[in-house]
């Protein structure tokens, strides 16, 4: 028995895990969010923007960071238009400019925002660190026309906007390591504020910058995406999903103690 | 010379390009960002490589007739079918946008989301409480999982709190003291490539 209990078949553990997503996923449970300090502060820091302002907003992921990063950008660029910031998009990923000009024309449309006056989707460029070091100069110099190919220097929002001086705020919604990337190469060398969105498994590294201010805000996770959801009061998918994952997580924890209950019982018994 | 030539390259535009960090000098930042612009030439050869490489694996898996290699001939209907549809009318044109869409991005979900089926078998596994080290890995993942959900709260109305406190402060000084030490590691191989002390990027044996 005990043994059993420490060994539970594979099959038997995913299909456990199957349930504790489709049941809360048909019973529309809503469990009370509070908001963290890391997505309280992003959420200040863009809300404490003049109207008109501009920020920046490089998505860093492909469909696998979709499920978590989809709903932060999506409450993201929906606070930035309702206060009329306005919006560059950027990606540094490959198979991220479908994705990212989707969203924007979606929330765009959703927010009564026009294309080219209160954002602009710029694309993808490869080169990584090299990207942000040029577009601390010049970002015509890195992107010579926007996603749909029109010149920059034919698109309204782009009027005033030679480098990252004229930036307020980037936010780098990513999957992988360029948060440290723009820390490095726009912050400490332009002096440009850096926020970010990241996926559950790298929140642990952004901790350091936001402690030294490097970092002005963190949205982490899909339940970073709740909490910023709440913050501007339009639940969507950020707020449904973890509240499934709360079920998933009580289930991991639920066998984790019942597997050291059995192992702690054997020890006994063997001794 | 196949082999001093790269190494005063390295040495010369290492210590130029270090320099450059040091004079605001037009002429000092003028170089500096025409090497910068001059490392993107990498990238295409980085994906000629890339895919040179995918078709030859593929191609001695065919030939060789190893375990699944008729799944090779599938990477090459992808490849060719994006290759054909994306280069000559660009990522927006609608039947690449339709295969992005409903191929590759429901296929990287579903291989994103098969991790929490593995994650979840291999928490119940490998956490076990066998060592003083191990509990506190245990408890501190316990609640931080708990933390992280809204469940966590009405559990225990301090969950997120110690969540973040745990995040703040013993995974902060060891992610600090990681950064610290990768840091130094880079500096110091850095100054070995420029002085020529490190050679294994060339090749070969020395």
């Amino acid at each position: 028995m005990l043994d059993k209990l420490m060994n539970i078949d594979r099959r038997i553990v995913f299909i456990l895990v199957a349930l504790a997503v489709i049941i809360p996923t048909k019973l529309s449970v809503n469990l009370p969010i509070s908001v963290s300090e890391p997505t309280q502060q992003l959420y200040d820091y863009i809300d404490n923007l003049e109207a008109d302002s501009t920020i920046m907003i490089a998505f860093n992921y492909g469909p696998a960071g979709l499920p978590e990063l989809h709903p932060m950008g999506r409450a993201v660029l929906k606070q930035c238009f309702d206060k009329d910031v306005r919006v560059i998009g950027v990606t540094l990923a490959p198979d991220a400019p479908t994705l990212a000009n989707t969203l924007m024309e979606e929330i765009a449309q959703e927010s009564g925002a026009m294309a080219g006056e209160d954002y602009v989707f710029l694309g993808y460029r490869p080169g990584g660190a090299l990207v942000m070091l040029g577009m601390g100069t010049s970002i015509a110099g890195v992107f010579e026309n926007d996603y749909n190919g029109t010149a920059l220097a034919e698109i309204p929002i782009m009027e005033n906007i030679t480098n990252y001086d004229q930036i307020s705020l980037l936010v780098d919604f990513a999957s992988g390591s360029t948060t440290e990337q723009w820390i490095n190469y726009a912050n400490t060398q332009y002096n440009l504020q850096i926020a970010s969105g990241v996926t559950g498994v790298i929140i642990a590294q952004m901790y350091p910058f936001l402690q030294t201010g490097q970092l002005v805000g963190l949205i982490a996770g899909i339940s970073g995406a709740a909490e910023y959801e709440r913050l501007i009061d339009a639940p969507a998918k950020g707020m449904k999903w973890i509240n499934i994952e709360s079920f998933v997580h009580l289930l991991i924890v639920g066998l984790v103690i019942l597997g050291n209950i059995a192992f702690f019982i054997r020890n006994r018994q063997e001794e | 010379m196949k082999r001093q030539v790269p190494l005063v390259l390295c040495f010369l535009f290492g210590v130029a390009t270090i320099l450059t960090r040091f004079s605001p000098h037009p002429y000092s930042q003028f170089f500096y960002e025409e090497v910068n612009s001059w490392v993107l030439i990498i990238t295409p050869f980085a994906l000629v490589l890339a895919t040179v490489t995918l078709i030859r694996a593929h191609v001695t898996r065919i030939r060789r007739r190893t375990e699944y290699w008729q799944y090779s001939f599938i990477v090459f209907a992808g490849l060719i079918t994006m290759v054909a549809i994306g280069v000559p009318f660009g990522p927006q044109y609608p039947a690449f946008e339709w295969l992005f869409n409903n191929i590759q991005v429901p296929m990287d979900a579903t291989m994103f989301s098969l991790l929490a089926f593995f994650i979840a078998s291999a928490a119940y596994r490998a956490f076990r409480a066998r060592s003083f080290e191990a509990t506190l890995l245990l408890v501190t993942a316990i609640i931080v999982m708990l933390g992280n959900v809204p469940v966590g709260d009405l559990i225990w109305s301090e969950t997120s709190s110690m969540k973040q406190w745990i995040l703040n402060n013993p995974n902060l000084s060891a992610r600090r003291g990681i950064i610290l030490g990768v840091s130094l590691g880079v500096i110091s191989q850095s100054i070995r490539i420029i002085l020529g002390i490190e050679r294994s990027y060339l090749g070969g044996g020395d």
